[in-house]
């Protein structure tokens, strides 16, 4: 089985102290390295035929349309060597419009929207290529420090082909001016490598009179001794 | 080389997509097996219960089989059995699998490692995803292991669950300080 390559230093964040809750969670002793082994190189995949038809469309889940700006949001699930990974679980959770999360705990003073429960999944396909019509997210407050607002962001859940391919993370959008200020994003300390989260704006995904398109690829870790893709 | 995703905390609220997931169900009665149930509680720094953790499970069938395109040995793991467990943690921070006891998988350098459960860890205020493991204290192949072989002596019983009754384990994954469970880079 060929291994995966292991992921480089700086990638994913350590420890912040400027995201308060990491403190008591995060761990302190260092990570012990391992081989990978079969329990590690295979991995989880989920029940494919209960993905439903309108599971990748949040604005059809309902009995009307949810308040908000249309968006589409679009891109690829490759590997590091630049392979696209077809069939990997796409899911997504998200605020509505209102920066409100259809979930008991969030008490944000803003509307919930009975139209809008703000989750999504989907498969890639041959191509690796993902799709989802949403609302765009709108700001919220949280309790992290004074006047602290989370950046406009999707949450991304993605199982590639094995366990060390599963990955959690959020996708920005871009210009946000929120971005400079939210530990969350600046967790990740390389400016190039943040970069990586914040989506494109595109045109030529954008349907005229109908929603613009945002454009973000998901890179997951590749395999060792695969050439690389010119 | 195209760069890698980095990963960001799943947040407080990725309850909500699993509500719209399918139930997560291991074990069918057509699953070959010991059942067992593997409970126990996140904790934090301070012993306080983590009520916002995703932890997922993978693990061989009781054959020692995954249900794996990549695990191409001649005899094909159970039909009746997937391998991956999800949940949520409750208000204490407890969860709780039913599943089947693994069977022994192969080592990378010949023999087997001891029966094992491979667990990620995400939640709330942790910002990359925490990988560990699920040992059994009925299991003598746990001391030629060759993962738990590595782990510092004074360490491993943080990989050990604890069998309290027929078939029923307990392993407590602590995030941090006292007890603070070992967890991988892979």
């Amino acid at each position: 089985m060929l291994p995966y390559r292991r992921v480089p230093p700086g990638v994913h964040p350590p420890e912040d102290p400027a995201y308060r809750s990491t403190v008591l969670r995060h761990p302190l002793e260092p990570l012990i390295q391992i081989p990978q082994t079969i329990s590690e190189i295979t991995g989880p995949s989920y029940p494919y035929e209960v993905v439903g038809p309108v599971d990748n469309d949040l604005t059809q889940q309902h009995a009307a349309a949810p308040i908000g700006e249309r968006i589409i949001v679009e891109g690829r699930v490759l590997d590091a060597n630049g392979r696209p990974l077809p069939r990997a679980l796409v899911e997504i959770w998200q605020a509505n419009a209102c920066g409100r999360y259809a979930h008991e705990v969030d008490t944000h003073d803003t509307p919930l929207d009975p139209n809008f429960t703000g989750t999504g999944r989907t498969l890639t396909d041959e191509e690796g290529r993902y799709r989802f019509v949403t609302i765009k997210p709108g700001h919220y407050p949280w309790g992290n420090h004074y006047n602290a607002w989370r950046p406009a962001h999707i949450h991304f859940s993605v199982l590639g082909p094995g366990f060390l391919t599963r990955l959690v993370t959020q996708m920005y959008f871009p210009g946000d001016p929120l971005q400079p200020l939210d530990p969350i994003f600046n967790s990740v300390r390389d400016a190039e490598v943040r970069h990586r989260m914040v989506s494109s704006f595109d045109i030529d995904l954008t349907v005229p009179d109908w929603a613009l398109g945002f454009r973000w690829d998901i890179v997951l870790r590749g395999r060792e001794g695969t050439p690389e893709l010119a | 080389m195209a760069g890698i995703t980095p990963s960001q905390t799943a947040g407080p609220y990725f309850g909500i997509l699993l509500r719209g997931r399918a139930e997560c169900r291991q074990v069918t009665e057509a699953t070959r097996g010991t059942r067992i149930v593997i409970e126990g509680r996140v904790l934090d720094g301070a012993g306080n219960g983590v009520s916002d953790a995703l932890i997922e499970t993978w693990q061989a069938d009781s054959n020692g089989r995954y249900q794996h395109s990549e695990d191409c040995r001649p005899q094909p793991p159970d039909p009746a059995f997937n391998g991956f467990g999800w949940a949520h943690t409750r208000k204490d921070g407890g969860y709780r699998f039913e599943t089947i006891k693994p069977g022994p998988v192969p080592a990378p350098n010949g023999g087997n490692q001891a029966p094992h459960v491979v667990v990620s860890v995400m939640a709330r205020g942790i910002l990359t995803r925490f990988i560990t493991r699920i040992y059994f204290d009925d299991e003598r192949a746990n001391a030629e292991d060759p993962i738990m072989t590595l782990v510092p002596q004074g360490r491993r019983e943080t990989l050990i669950a604890r069998r309290v009754g027929d078939s029923h384990y307990v392993f407590d994954i602590v995030m941090q300080g006292r007890h603070e469970t070992v967890f991988f880079d892979v």
